[in-house]
Parts: C-alpha cells; structure tokens; sequence
C-alpha cells in the first residue's frame, strides 16, 4: 500500500465517520469569520433555535466592509449605513454567543486570512473553513483550509463539522531558484496560466520541491492563497523549520510542553515519500519572469516581456470570442506589448499580498523616487492593524509617503471596492490582490494582477515594466 | 428548503465560459443582511447599462439589451444553460439566492466551480454536468426564434429534449435523495450530536494544543515582529 499525502494525514484525522446518508462528517478546528457572509448564518441559527457547538473555535474579525481612512472614528467612520449595519450586525453576533472578535477598533483588526496565521490561531494540521473562498491562504501551515458558503457557516456553527466528499490529490511541484525579485505571486500567476482557473477543480493542491522550501510564511500564504484561482478548494505546504519558526511565541500559538507535544505531531504532516498523486504539475523555478494579467480571469496573463493574445491564433471559436471580450474590455489589443501599457491606480493590499515581506519588497523598489504624475492614486493597504503598526516602526510608511502613496488603514478595500476604494469606469490599475474578474475593482474598472515589485515599479514608471529593469 | 421532484421550464442560454460569482451577483449587493432580494441583481454589469446600487427596482436602471437575460424570448427562464466551469471565485452564496430568486431551478453547464456547486444543493438549486456534445446542442436549440422547454426529471435523472430526446446525468445519491426531500441538512448532521461528541472527547485528548484558545484571547496584544526566518 503506498503511503498518504499530507491532505490524506489531515483529514483522516479529522473524519468523524459518515451520516446516515453517507456523507463524510469532517471536524473543524478553526472557524473564521467576518461580516459578509454570517449575518444570515446567525440569522438561520437563531431561527432554528440552536447553538454553536464550540465557542472557543471561533474567531472574527470585520474586514471587507471597513473604511480605510477616517478609522479612528470606529463604526461612525462607517458613512455607507448598509455596510454599517453589517459591521454592527456582526458585533452584536459575536457578542452575543460570546465569540472572540477583533472589531473594527482593535489593533489586531485586519483581512481574515492575515490575521489567523498572525495571531498563531492558524496551527498545523487544523480543518479550518471561512464563509470566503482565499481560506485557502492557511494551507501554507499545513492546515486543511476551505473556503465554505453561508449556509455551511451555519452548519459548521451549529455542527463543529463540514460534510463533504473527500477531493483529489494534485501536487504542484517547483524546483530551482526563483530569480531575483521574481516572488510567490508570479509564481502563482504562472501555475494558473498553465492549468486554467478550472484546472484543479475538485482537487486539493501540495505545493512541494525545493523552490517552496526556500519561501517563507508570507510567499506560502500567498501561493496557497491563490489555489482557488486554479480551482482548487485548498492548496497546502508540509510543515518544515521555516512553519515552526513562524508560529512560535504567537498568542494563540501552544507554548512549553504543550508546544513540544505538538511540535512532535506537526513533524509528521508532510506527505509520504511513496505518497501517490492523482495529477501533477512540474515547474522550474529559475526560467520565470514577473508576470502580468492581461484579461479579465487570473488564467490570461503574461510574462512582463509578452503581449497580450491574438483571437486570430485561439484554439477555437469559442477562446477567440473569450480573448476578444476581455480585450475590448481591458482596453488592449491584439498583439499589445503589455510592458508600456499605462496606468491609472495601483492598488497594494488583499489578503494575497498585504503582509510586512510584501511592504518591505514594495519600500525598497520605491525607496527615494515619486510615485508617477498620471497615477491619479497609489494605495498601499496593510493586512492588519499590526502589520501597519509593523511597517510604521521600521519607517516603511515614511518611505511610503514620501513616495506619493496613499498609506491606509487595514482591509480588504479595492481587492473587491465593497468598501469606498475602487477604480472609475475604464480606470486601469497595476493591483497586487487575487482577481481580476469584470467589475471586481469597480463599475467597468480594469484590472492587472501582478506582484508588490512589480505594483511598486509600475507606480513610479506610470506604466508597467520589468520591475528588474529599474530596482 | 424547497424539496425538488421535476420541473418543466424554459432554458435560457449563457454562452460564456468561466462565469464568476463577481459576475452573477456583484460586490455591493452583498452588503445585505438577510438573504432575500438580489434576484433583481442577478447579472447586474451585464444586464444594466448603468452601475447598480443596492434597493434599485430594474425599472430604475437602463436595460442592456444585448444581454440574454433582456431577450423577450427568455422571460419565463426557469434553466440556465451554461458553459464550463460556472460559479468560479467567491464562495459567496448570494449567487445561488440570486438564482433562485429570479426563478431559475436547474442550472446545467458541462463543469462547475466546487465551492458554487456544493452551495446549490445547500438551497435547492440543481446544478447538472452534462457533455459538451449535448451541451452544444441545447445552445444550438435554446438559440433559436422559439424558445425551448426541457423537462427535468430528478428521481429519473433525466432531461428530456422538445424532440423527446432523453438524456441521463449523474448526481451524487445522498444530494439526490436530500434534494428530492427538501431535507434540513444541519438536522441531519445534528443526528450525529452523540458521535460528533465522542469524537471530540479522543480528539482533544490526542491534540490538547488546540482546545485552549479562551485563555490565550485573553492574551494581552501580541506585538508582530513578521520575521519568518
Ligand atoms: S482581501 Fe480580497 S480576496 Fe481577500 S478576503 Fe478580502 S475581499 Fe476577499
């Protein structure tokens, strides 16, 4: 019998057995929360007059509704009354069940998915779900990490348990050196332009091989991050020294013999050497380029030195109708360089690249030069309270600032514009978040996926360039 | 939830691959707190010319008439035809409140995102793989200057062509059997409490670290050094 994936390890462990139906009943550790997707999981709750199973599981924070401006002003800072009540709707949750809450004035505020890992209540070998799909960003500790709807955020509320079909095993595997200033993101980008935005579906993805170890927690996070991009409801990494050494000392972290104990535990959730997988990528770390999306789906991009597709030279039909949409859309067309295309609005920030290694990347590409004259707003958004509390005592924000950047407080803000950030229609923005769907950043807005180097060259150039060219 | 036999109803053709979330509901509509009223928002960017705010009536806003859902033709849509991988990007449930609020009951596509997939059968929304050589021909019948009906029938998992034609899908059988009676999928799971419990109970034997996380909320603010190394 060959041996178990690290995916198989954590959710055996976690299988309370099936239901009379015969579906798999998978136990939760950790269940995080914010304000979009549980005001009607409490409702439904309440509804039915039951209880959550396990307070202490529980964790929540608000993060896509909050202003980034103006935060002192706590929920009067709220001026969209809908959002507002939202945000209050998840106040009154929590504090009536009694469910640990980072509100919108706690310094530990910030995107759900840094502030879990931040807080060490993202721990190896947990199940942890969220009513969001870039859940997935926790599986870089090795934890089980899904993105769920509201519905099932009501179950798991009342339940402690997911019910599920076990996924596939896919394993991603890159080896050699990533070049200089070339990061996880581009990495990322890459995979989901070689496997299409379906191109996991129905699987879980390990990320394995030596260009992964060499990442740290943030480059993981950011890799896992985006597996739901290439369709995967999960992506993971096995726990090594670099894990171990993150979590240490964090307040939700164990300490002493119990750290020991678990530390004994963690060890052992990598894959097995005889682990069989269902499907499996290779890359090579060495041969990639910064990347940049051209199109409307995370899977049309590009390397910084191509240019943006001809529907002329499409498989089919129905690809060329895709590329021809999403370059009316963006405003490009066939065979445009994409280096030289300028721009209106960077955007820094998400839950894919907020956290204090992005900032640092982002200070030394813009340390001592101004952010271009027809860039009409360059945003830099930390990921939490304490990440812009981080990068204000090591003086990155001066840089910032001094640079012409616009220095914010903690969410998700124009990752998806729920919040007042977002672009005008047909504005175009270099933005280090996860997608670049239609719309996504604002009404008719364009957007570009690329890495912090890559957002921070393209705001001092006023166009996109080859950050390694100017650094 | 709405117990699911067979229906009978119109089908309204999307051809585009790879429709989002961000797409079948946009952003400012998730800021509600209940679970109704986004069925005049279904599609919004694609339906309206003009940006939508949240308790506009679609008679407030200009129609963007190159769009299906706008065709007269389609007016009683209860099936959506799709191409692959619906439902990709958020796990936003609203897409599937959407849906059904507008009055679509079956969503058939030849793929679906994972996360949009298992949320349909959480709501009653039956989403349906079918080939792509039958899927080419719904588009091809459903595109035509008479709209079609298809009958589809979940006990038989079967949809029947205008032309008689039947087609057999695949449905996982504990969701077939929780669609056809509507079943409380949270009562089902609450069934299990005894077990759920025991399990617990090993479980916080073999891994003690993470049922203390009361007192380490109490925990005075940690100060963040980032430092991976
Ligand atoms: S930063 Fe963007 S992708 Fe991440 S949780 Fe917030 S809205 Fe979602």
């Amino acid at each position: 019998m060959s041996g178990k994936t690290l995916y198989d390890k954590v959710w055996d462990a976690h299988l309370v057995g099936q239901r009379a139906d015969g579906q798999s009943m998978v136990y939760i550790d950790r269940h995080l929360l914010h304000e979009v997707t549980s005001p009607q999981a409490f409702e439904g709750l309440k509804l039915a007059g039951r209880k959550p199973w396990r307070i202490d599981a529980n964790l929540a924070t608000p993060d896509h509704n909050v202003p980034t401006d103006n935060r002192a002003a706590g929920l009067d800072g709220i001026t969209d009354l809908i959002a507002r009540e939202q945000v209050v709707t998840l106040d009154n949750n929590c504090r009536e069940y009694g469910i640990t809450q980072f509100d919108i004035l706690d310094p530990r505020q910030g995107i759900v998915h840094v502030i879990g890992p931040e807080q060490g209540a993202t721990l190896p070998g947990m199940t942890i779900v969220c009513g969001d799909s870039h859940t997935s960003t926790h599986g870089a500790f090795a934890a089980l990490a899904q993105g769920i709807g509201t519905s099932d955020v009501e179950h798991v509320l009342a339940t402690q348990c997911l019910v599920q079909q076990k996924a596939g095993n896919f394993t991603v595997q890159v080896d050699g050196q990533l070049p200089e200033l070339v990061s996880a993101k581009d990495l990322v980008l890459a995979i989901i332009g070689a496997i299409g935005t379906a191109g996991a579906t129905g699987h879980t993805i390990e990320y394995r091989g030596s260009a992964i170890s060499a990442l740290s927690m943030e480059g993981r996070m950011t890799l896992c991050n985006m597996s739901i991009e290439a369709g995967a409801r999960a992506g993971m990494v096995g726990v090594d020294d670099t894990t171990l050494a993150y979590l240490k000392g964090r307040p939700f972290a164990p300490s002493g013999s119990l750290w020991d104990q678990a530390e004994a535990y963690w060890r052992t959730l990598v894959s097995d050497a005889d682990a069989q997988f269902d499907r499996q990528l290779v890359l090579d770390a060495a041969s990639l380029v910064p990347q940049i999306t051209w199109g409307t789906s995370p899977e049309m991009v590009i390397g910084v030195d191509a240019a943006a597709p001809d529907p002329r030279a499409a498989a089919d039909a129905q690809e060329a109708d895709g590329i021809e949409r999403a370059l009316t859309y963006m405003g490009l067309s066939a065979n445009q360089p994409i280096s030289g295309v300028s721009l209106d609005r960077v955007f820094i920030g998400s839950c894919t690249n907020s956290r204090i290694e992005d900032l640092r990347v982002v200070a030394s590409v813009v340390s001592g030069k101004k952010v271009a004259k027809n860039i009409k707003q360059a945003l830099i958004v930390p990921g939490s309270g304490l990440v812009k509390a981080q990068a204000e005592a090591e003086g990155l924000a001066d840089i910032f600032v001094a640079a012409g950047f616009d220095w914010r407080a903690a969410g998700c803000s124009m990752c998806l514009a729920m919040n007042p950030d977002r672009l005008q229609p047909e504005e175009r923005c270099a933005s280090t978040s996860n997608r670049n769907f239609e719309g996504r950043q604002g009404h008719a807005g364009r957007t570009h996926l690329v890495s912090p180097a890559m957002a921070a060259a393209a705001a001092i150039a006023g166009h996109f360039v080859d950050v390694r060219e100017v650094a | 939830m709405k117990p699911f036999t067979e229906i009978t109803g119109q089908v309204l053709p999307l051809d585009r691959a790879n429709v989002d979330t961000d797409q079948i509901i946009p952003k400012q509509f998730l800021k509600s707190i209940r679970r109704t009223g986004f069925g005049d928002n279904l599609f919004d960017g694609w339906r309206f010319l003009d940006e939508g705010s949240i308790g506009q009536t679609p008679n407030e806003r200009r129609l963007n008439h190159e769009f299906v859902l706008n065709d007269s033709r389609y007016q009683d849509a209860q099936i959506l035809l799709a191409r692959e991988n619906f439902g990709c990007g958020s796990s936003r449930e609203h897409a599937v409140w959407a849906l059904l609020e507008y009055g679509i009951r079956v969503v058939i596509a030849p793929s679906f995102a994972d996360i949009f997939f298992s949320n349909c059968f959480k709501n009653g929304l039956l989403p349906i793989v079918l080939k792509e050589n039958i899927i080419e021909k719904l588009f091809e019948l459903a595109s035509r200057e008479q709209a079609v009906d298809l009958t589809v029938d979940l006990p038989g998992q079967r949809v029947v062509l205008p032309d008689q034609e039947t087609v057999l899908f695949d449905i996982d059988p504990n969701r077939k059997h929780s669609l056809i009676n509507g079943l409380d999928d949270i009562g089902l799971t609450l069934a299990e409490s005894e077990r759920i419990s025991t399990f617990e109970a090993g479980y916080r034997q073999r891994m003690p670290w993470l049922f203390r996380e009361a007192e380490a909320a109490a925990a005075a603010t940690f100060s963040n050094t980032g430092d991976s190394e």
